[in-house]
């Protein structure tokens, strides 16, 4: 049920620096587990260094989120374990609440941690010569599918989170969830983009990361449009306008990676960083654009209700 | 209140705003008590409320709003000044208690809603479900609080410090249905004398359903700052269309993902 004309009373939660970067590298993290399952099972053997890479990138992010997380509790950090188990006394167990995307959001970051070390170490291992990587050809593709699907998740519930509140523009709408995955998995290409000059034999699948990016920039365009007249039908829409700069921040972000349908980047992989030279240039500078605008764009609807 | 307070009945508070006088023995009765230290004293320069609203150092708040007619000389049936004594509704049905991740927030054997301290990891959902702006977090403590219907009160078999020391009975506590009869009673009486603008607010269950701590109301409820029924929507109304939304977006970025990296003959 949306609301017209909602009227809020309620008090802003201020969530803030902390959970704004968790909604960044939440997105990231589940983005580039995503992309690189999909360059591993759709894309051919050239685009395997890429899917490596997007492993790789989708650790680091994932080990902050936690992190960042229980950094926002402040004075009540080393509760943070509450969130799982219920210390009620006489009635303890694990809590889990599936009407709650904070208490399905922890147990799906948990998991998909999971998912994500054990793809990290198997690429890894593969690296390192070792082909089937600890969890051999077929179990891997299938760990890879759950964990992408976990992935999924975890770039989008944030944005559910938000919504299942009563704050203001974030409960007058139903696409936050969809926006911020479609935001996730556009800032996942552009960093996997942007860190392809580390391992120059990832170039090869430089072109179809643009396009994807383009494609999931469509996506998220769409999206916005659709937060903007939910919120606007709800009458809420004088709170997003003061955070105009960030919205424009947002929409240059989709415009250049929206480019990349009509300009695709031609780089074929000689195995010389010296081939994609030419190419990195315009690719970091869009990369960073859209990395810009995904920071941007969460920034914007975060703020908009406090 | 005659008799005796018991586990497994449901309590609260009917607040006839009709008969406050904005006297603000109930936030200080209710601070001398729970051992509130209160905020530092500010002046608000919003008619006669320093206080300024709910949060961990005031659990209940006299809101004074100003409904003086622009041009009359008419005694104005009370309209002259809204005052309310707000308190956290123990709403049947919980927002703050919905979203809370840790099972801090409970029902109690009086059918309030309470926050357990030791429980509580200050992650402050609850802060951004409750539609009255009632929770905020403690810096001190890093947990949220609110109002506990005087908990350790009841379970001592005393009535809430704020009824207690309300002077003109408009706090009243006792078992919900008893609270329920006397609202009636007193709204029947009202619209009696031609005061047709008092109405209910959470009486019946269309507000959350139903409030523990329910109000009369000498206006609009949005004139007091409260959901009308209309907007008093459960945080969980959005689940499903966040979800998906979300899961749309997912079978379209995964089919997106798809077509971007098939393999395209000798590329």
């Amino acid at each position: 049920m949306y609301l017209d004309a909602a009227e809020h009373f309620v008090r802003a939660p201020q969530w803030t620096w902390y959970i704004l970067f968790y909604f960044f590298f939440a997105g990231l993290a589940g983005g580039s587990y995503v992309l690189a399952t999909l360059l591993r099972l759709v894309g051919g053997p050239r685009d395997e260094p890429a899917a490596r890479l997007g492993f790789y990138v989708s650790l680091p992010a994932t080990l902050i989120c936690p992190i960042l997380l229980t950094a926002d509790l402040g004075t009540s950090w080393t509760r943070f374990w509450h969130m799982l188990v219920d210390v009620t006394p006489g009635d303890t167990g694990l809590n889990f609440k599936y009407w709650s995307p904070m208490s399905v959001g922890v147990w799906a970051l948990l998991f998909f941690g999971f998912f994500v070390a054990v793809s990290a170490l198997d690429t890894w291992l593969r690296d390192r010569g070792r082909p089937g990587g600890i969890l051999g050809a077929t179990v891997g593709r299938a760990f890879n599918i759950v964990g992408a699907i976990f992935g999924l998740f975890i770039a989008s519930y944030t944005g559910v989170l938000l919504s299942v509140s009563n704050q203001p523009v974030w409960s007058d709408t139903w696409a936050l969830g969809g926006l911020f995955l479609a935001s996730g998995l556009s800032g996942a290409a552009a960093a996997i983009t942007l860190l392809v000059r580390y391992r120059p034999d990832a170039a090869f699948s430089l072109e179809r990361l643009r396009v994807a990016d383009a494609y999931f920039s469509i996506l998220e365009l769409a999206l916005l449009v659709a937060f903007f007249v939910t919120v606007a039908v709800a009458g809420t829409a004088g709170r997003i306008l003061p955070w105009l700069p960030l919205w424009i921040i947002a929409l240059i972000g989709i415009g250049a990676s929206m480019m990349g349908i009509r300009q695709p980047t031609r780089v074929h992989a000689s195995g010389q960083s010296a081939a994609i030279a030419p190419v990195a240039t315009e690719a970091t500078v869009v990369s960073i654009l859209v990395l810009i605008a995904v920071l941007a764009m969460r920034a914007a609807v975060i703020f908009s209700a406090q | 209140m005659a008799s005796a307070i018991k586990p497994g009945e449901s309590y609260g508070f009917f607040t006839d705003t009709s008969i406050c006088i904005g006297c603000k023995a109930c936030e200080v009765a209710c601070k001398e008590w729970n051992q509130l230290e209160g905020n530092e004293p500010a002046f608000l320069a919003d008619s006669y409320d320093n206080t300024g609203r709910l949060d961990d150092q005031n659990w209940r708040h006299v809101k004074f709003i100003d409904d003086v007619p622009a041009q009359t000389v008419d005694a104005g049936d009370g309209k002259a000044w809204l005052m309310m004594s707000d308190v956290c509704k123990h709403c049947k049905h919980a927002s703050c208690m919905e979203v809370c991740p840790t099972g801090a927030i409970i029902r109690t054997e009086f059918d309030t809603v309470f926050i357990q301290q030791d429980v509580c990891n200050g992650c402050r959902n609850c802060v951004a479900a409750c539609p009255y702006s009632v929770i905020a977090i403690n810096q001190k403590t890093g947990t949220a609080h609110k109002c506990t219907l005087c908990y350790d009160r009841l379970q001592g078999g005393l009535q809430p410090a704020c009824a207690k020391a309300c002077p003109t009975q408009s706090i009243q506590f006792g078992p919900l249905a008893e609270l329920q009869k006397a609202a009636d009673v007193r709204l029947e009486a009202l619209h009696s004398q031609g005061i047709t603008q008092a109405e209910l607010y959470g009486r019946d269950d269309a507000v959350y359903g139903g409030l523990n701590a329910f109000f009369l109301l000498m206006d609009k409820p949005e004139k007091y700052g409260l959901p009308n029924a209309a907007n008093a929507g459960l945080p969980s109304r959005n689940d499903f269309g966040g979800y998906i939304g979300a899961l749309v977006t997912g079978v379209l970025g995964v089919v997106a993902g798809i077509v971007a990296f098939r393999r395209r003959g000798a590329s």
